[in-house]
């Protein structure tokens, strides 16, 4: 995989396919981008599990905080990491010590670990680098439209009204502009400046 | 499965737009209204927080604007816009997010001159204070960097003379100088340039010019081309520290590769206020639909009618890069080969008299302070969009007193051509 320019369909692959997600790192601080995720993805549908050993005994959003993904206690399909780049690894070897192992590892936005990605990849799972799951997700629905955002993605079909916990359609064509000279441009000087 | 990249007409239709989900409706609808409604007091708190996607109030996002917005964004291949009320306010929305009192940002001689005027007086009020460079000397932008140095802005096609910027080599010199680099594009329109392509971080238009194509309604917008680093070093407190307004939102952490468009729309939209009108919105996406059509066109016309001045014995000089032998040849070549746009310059021999006896003899052109409209334009920039500047800034910006400006639109080019020969006659 070319973690510098995910084609829409193996994202849309992804967030069709996982049902249960663990964020790790997951903050109660209400204005932390983890938050902000945990929240949205929480309504749209999917089963969200607070990971964070500062917050057991707490919840997030109704949802009691575990310490560790060994504490979970039952299959996740999907890790959400909220951590540096340079805490990825342990959370990426203690997720493929789950069994059974979870099918994706995320890496939220500004984090990115080449080889946690390689072992992760070896052993089966799907990786994604430097994205926001709750970005991605607006993105393909296109609901994150209302900010102007480009979806870079088409449809002529009238959508149903977003309510409440509804899961959104996120088969929609999708268009240029996340795989341009720019996108791969902007990857490139991030990773040349670290 | 391969994903399939629609082309750049089929964008300039659909981008941005589906049908209404509660009507049906298939154009996009003019919500013509202030503010929307909650769900409850715990959604109020998630928008009012930027915890979630939704609208409040028009100043900041309306359903109408954001298809226009996402339109443009994927016309100039960005991340995001934010649409303002005019190209001016887009200048100082994108400004204000880079630039403290006492920073500077380089811009280049050759721009339309309320944006000279703009950035000379308004901005000095700021404590935003412009360095100037000349376009056709790269090294003077080089020479022109400071440690206070926030950004660099240019046109790609500068107003009034079109001529054409090295936008690469600028580019170069803004990647080297760690800030980002604005093009203006409305003289372009990403129809014949995509500034993004060539290494611009940010893209502001005045939409009231050719996007929006008729001459019917002002607008500007800001593309966010996703390709800066806001938080490298502490050059850009506006993304990069927590915000108070926000209760310590970090804005490039929270929003990655279109924070600068959401800076735009949370503090400086929200702030400042010059929201563009839902109507307007409706009206510029109607144009937008037809840019492709229109651009082909207009493109054409300028050729031909550059191409008729040119060999006419009354005129000295005519300025349009599209012509063999312009100094902006090989960069029209380079940066805009479907044309060189629509609006260009030409000198007469009888000087500032004959350019203002031609601007009353003609009969089709009107004389007026706009330029992308359908219909032909023409003005003497010396005396208007350009009488603020000295002699001397009038020469370098392309507008010396025998200059006329022509804004050439999509009428039948016989026609044009010979409203000019009776009125260079006349
Ligand atoms: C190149 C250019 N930029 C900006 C502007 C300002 O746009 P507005 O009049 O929409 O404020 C103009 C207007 O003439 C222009 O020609």
């Amino acid at each position: 995989m070319n973690h510098d320019a995910y084609p829409d369909s193996y994202i849309r692959e992804i967030l069709n396919g996982v049902k249960s997600i663990a964020m790790v790192g997951a903050s109660p601080v209400n204005v932390r981008p983890s938050y902000f995720a945990f929240k949205y993805l929480a309504q749209r549908g999917y089963d969200m599990i607070p990971v964070n050993p500062g917050h057991v005994g707490k919840n997030l959003l109704d949802k009691p905080f575990v310490a560790s993904l060994a504490d979970i206690g039952r299959p996740v399909d999907m890790i959400d990491i909220f951590r540096n780049s340079s805490h990825i690894m342990p959370v990426v070897e203690e997720a493929l010590r789950l069994d059974p192992p979870p099918k994706v590892i995320w890496m939220q936005l500004g984090a990115r670990d080449e080889a946690a990605a390689a072992r992760a990849e070896a052993a089966g799972l799907k990786v994604v680098m430097n994205r926001c799951p709750k970005i991605e997700y607006g993105r393909l629905s296109s609901e994150i439209s209302w900010m102007g955002v480009n979806s870079r993605t088409l449809s002529s079909k009238r959508a149903p009204v977003p309510t409440q916990g509804m899961r959104l359609s996120l088969n929609r064509t999708s268009v240029g502009g996340g795989e341009t000279a720019a996108s791969d441009r902007a990857a490139k000087n991030r990773n040349d400046a670290t | 499965m391969n994903d399939r990249l629609p082309g750049f007409a089929t964008l300039a239709v659909h981008a941005g737009a589906q049908p209404d989900p509660t009507t049906g409706a298939r154009v996009t609808p003019i919500y013509q209204t202030t503010s929307f409604v909650f769900n409850d007091s715990d959604h109020a708190a998630s928008l009012f927080g930027l915890q979630a996607f939704g609208n409040i109030y028009t100043r900041i996002t309306n359903p109408t604007t954001a298809v226009l917005e996402e339109r443009v964004a994927a016309l100039e291949g960005g991340t995001a816009a934010v649409a303002v009320a005019s190209g001016h306010a887009a200048q100082v929305v994108v400004l204000q997010q880079l630039l403290m009192p006492g920073d500077e940002f380089i811009a280049a001689r050759k721009l339309y001159g309320g944006s000279i005027n703009q950035f000379t007086h308004a901005f000095k009020s700021f404590g935003w204070n412009v360095v100037w460079a000349d376009p056709d000397d790269i090294g003077s932008f080089e020479r022109a960097v400071t440690p206070r140095t926030r950004a660099i802005f240019i046109e790609s096609i500068a107003n009034p003379a079109g001529s054409i910027t090295d936008i690469e080599a600028i580019a170069a010199v803004a990647g080297k100088a760690g800030v980002p680099l604005i093009v203006d594009n409305t003289l372009a329109t990403p129809y014949l340039i995509r500034p993004i392509d060539h290494g611009a971080d940010i893209v502001v238009h005045s939409l009231t010019k050719f996007l929006g194509g008729h001459g019917n309604s002002l607008g500007g917008i800001i593309v966010d081309a996703g390709t800066f680093d806001w938080s490298r070093d502490n050059k850009y407190p506006m993304l990069s520290e927590p915000r108070p307004e926000y209760h310590g939102v970090k804005i490039q952490e929270t929003f990655g590769n279109f924070a600068f468009a959401i800076a735009c729309r949370v503090l400086g939209l929200r702030d400042l206020g010059p929201a563009i009108s839902p109507f307007n919105s409706f009206l510029i996406l109607t144009g937008i639909e037809t840019l492709p059509l229109r651009m082909a066109k207009h493109c054409d016309n300028a050729k031909a009618i550059a191409e008729f001045l040119s060999g006419h014995a009354a005129v000295a000089a005519v300025n349009y890069s599209g012509l063999a032998g312009n100094p902006y040849n090989n960069l029209a070549r380079k940066y805009a080969p479907k044309g060189a746009g629509a609006v260009f310059t030409f000198s007469l021999k009888g000087g500032y008299e004959a350019g203002v006896s031609l601007v009353s003899n003609l009969k089709l052109f009107s004389h007026l302070a706009n330029v992308g409209d359908t219909r032909s334009l023409v003005i003497h920039p010396a005396s208007t969009t350009h009488s603020q500047l000295d002699d001397a800034a009038k020469a370098r910006s392309g507008a010396a007193p025998d200059v006329v400006r022509l804004s050439i639109g999509i009428e039948d080019k016989e026609d044009l051509i010979a409203d000019l020969e009776q009125a260079l006659e006349g």
